[in-house]
């Protein structure tokens, strides 16, 4: 099949960028959208050009690492898809691709479609773990877990921080990130004895890193390439109420 | 805010637009159930004993400055996150498809400015003329009399049109709200949050309708 792209070029995070249109022959239905730009810097590199620098590693849904807002959809036109198991067949033929890096304040672009996400892994350090070394597996037995809440905390934990969410929405939120985070854990006995300090150190750092606000217009659960749901941030919402009300500051 | 001076976190912030939110919701409701009574063809007589009602009680004279505040503070909270969440993303996208979730949270702003709008009509209607900052009417026998100003008003299509555009904003508006404000408190249940987006539809509904009600019957069924 035929497509045109127009991919999104910048050098770094301080020079603006533009849209360059690249015209791609022979390419297969059967490609994953990654796999098309490996051949399209193929064809680049050939000709003596600077290759499209894109975010990638396990390229199988798993990792988080790609991440690219294409036709006006963070990760593409099918739902529950990372970028890297889109794949052409969701594109007709002699199409043209839009392929954005994701837009936020809080993500600067560092070349082309390849964003920094440390601003992620920013508020991951304010709590989103358990801070006690518990050794190894404890006997599944000795706390019991409802299979409500481990199903529910599992659906939680399925988020792979990939920032679609922050992609997606109109205002650049990671509040479904934050909750999935804050909610896996405050779902769970291990996770409650640092609830309410997690909770409010990861809400705090979410806005210091310039994140935007919710508007509950709920496009980052539609987007989600796991499907969190927005209940989440309701959760979230519970957690910080109660934390603020019931529980001790903070520093 | 996005800025490390925020005091105030983005999720307090809906909080208290949720809050207040509600407030004005309830509002509304009081709104609507006294003013209703005008198109009950009587020519104002029970409106005019709920007027007389509402002036003379303390509790709604406290309220009204409680109103002020909600709507303060919703439209400050309102324009604050506005403005926070437009930063948050400096370079736009080329192109951004609309989610088939989104319609009318997305204009919400949009909606809230054109209410905001009509409120100023609406105050130099009836709220100005009951402070004294516009000169009573010369249908009415005096600063609490609406009903004549009302069909006055609403006899005149222009304005008529104006507040029937302005109830289907108001509409879209309250579509969103409702529902948005059970999520921003926290109140999200699988079993429940389906019945509080239908009771939020039929909501914005009753009282758009329902305010639609009172410029029509003026303009066709009074004379």
């Amino acid at each position: 099949m035929k497509i045109t792209l127009k991919i999104w070029r910048q050098r770094n995070a301080k020079v603006k960028g533009r849209f360059v249109k690249y015209n791609l022959e022979n390419v297969s239905p059967e490609m994953s959208f990654l796999e098309m730009l490996d051949f399209l810097n193929e064809q680049l590199i050939k000709s003596g050009e600077d290759p499209v620098s894109f975010d990638h590693d396990c390229r199988e849904g798993i990792c988080g690492a790609c991440g690219l807002y294409i036709n006006g959809r963070a990760h593409g036109p099918e739902k529950r898809t990372t970028t890297c198991e889109l794949h052409l067949r969701s594109f007709k033929d002699g199409s043209t691709i839009v392929v954005e890096p994701w837009r936020s304040r809080a993500f600067p672009v560092i070349k082309d479609l390849m964003v920094d996400r440390t601003a992620l892994d920013e508020i991951i350090r304010q709590g989103g773990y358990i801070s006690v070394d518990t050794g190894s597996a404890p006997e599944a037995n000795s706390i019991p877990v409802g299979k409500h809440l481990s199903d529910k905390a599992f659906d939680a934990a399925e988020c792979i921080g990939c920032g679609a969410c922050v992609a997606a929405c109109k205002n650049s939120s990671a509040m479904l990130f934050v909750a999935a985070k804050v909610s896996q854990m405050a779902l769970l006995p291990h996770g409650k004895p640092e609830a309410a300090e997690r909770v409010q150190k990861m809400v705090k750092k979410m806005d210091e890193s310039g994140f935007g606000g919710c508007s509950n217009t709920y496009s980052c659960e539609h987007d989600c390439p796991k499907g969190i749901p927005v209940e989440f941030i309701a959760k979230m919402n519970r957690e910080f109420f109660k934390a603020k009300v019931c529980k001790q500051k903070v520093e | 805010m996005g800025d490390k001076k925020t005091r105030v976190t983005t999720v307090s912030q809906k909080y208290i637009m949720a809050l207040a939110g509600i407030f004005l919701m309830l509002f509304l409701l009081v709104h609507l159930s006294i003013n209703i009574l005008m198109i009950v063809g009587d020519d104002g007589k029970l409106f005019g004993q709920a007027v007389q009602f509402m002036i003379t009680n303390p509790l709604i004279k406290i309220m009204e400055y409680v109103l002020f505040g909600g709507f303060f503070i919703h439209i400050l909270i309102g324009v604050i996150m506005e403005v926070s969440n437009y930063r948050a993303r400096p370079v736009k996208y080329s192109r951004s498809l609309k989610t088939e979730k989104s319609m009318f949270s997305k204009y919400m702003i949009h909606t809230g400015v054109i209410i905001f709008i009509f409120l100023f009509i609406h105050f130099f209607h009836f709220f100005y003329v009951k402070l004294g900052f516009v000169d009573i009417p010369p249908v009415a026998s005096g600063k609490h009399d609406f009903f004549p100003m009302a069909a006055a008003i609403f006899q005149t299509p222009l304005y008529s049109i104006i507040y029937l555009v302005s109830f289907v904003f108001l509409a879209f508006h309250l579509k969103h709200a409702f529902q948005s404000a059970f999520q921003s408190l926290g109140l999200s249940h699988n079993k429940y949050t389906p019945a509080i987006k239908v009771i939020g539809t039929i909501y914005a509904i009753v009282i758009s309708v329902g305010f639609a009600t009172i410029p029509i019957y003026f303009l066709f069924f009074y004379n």
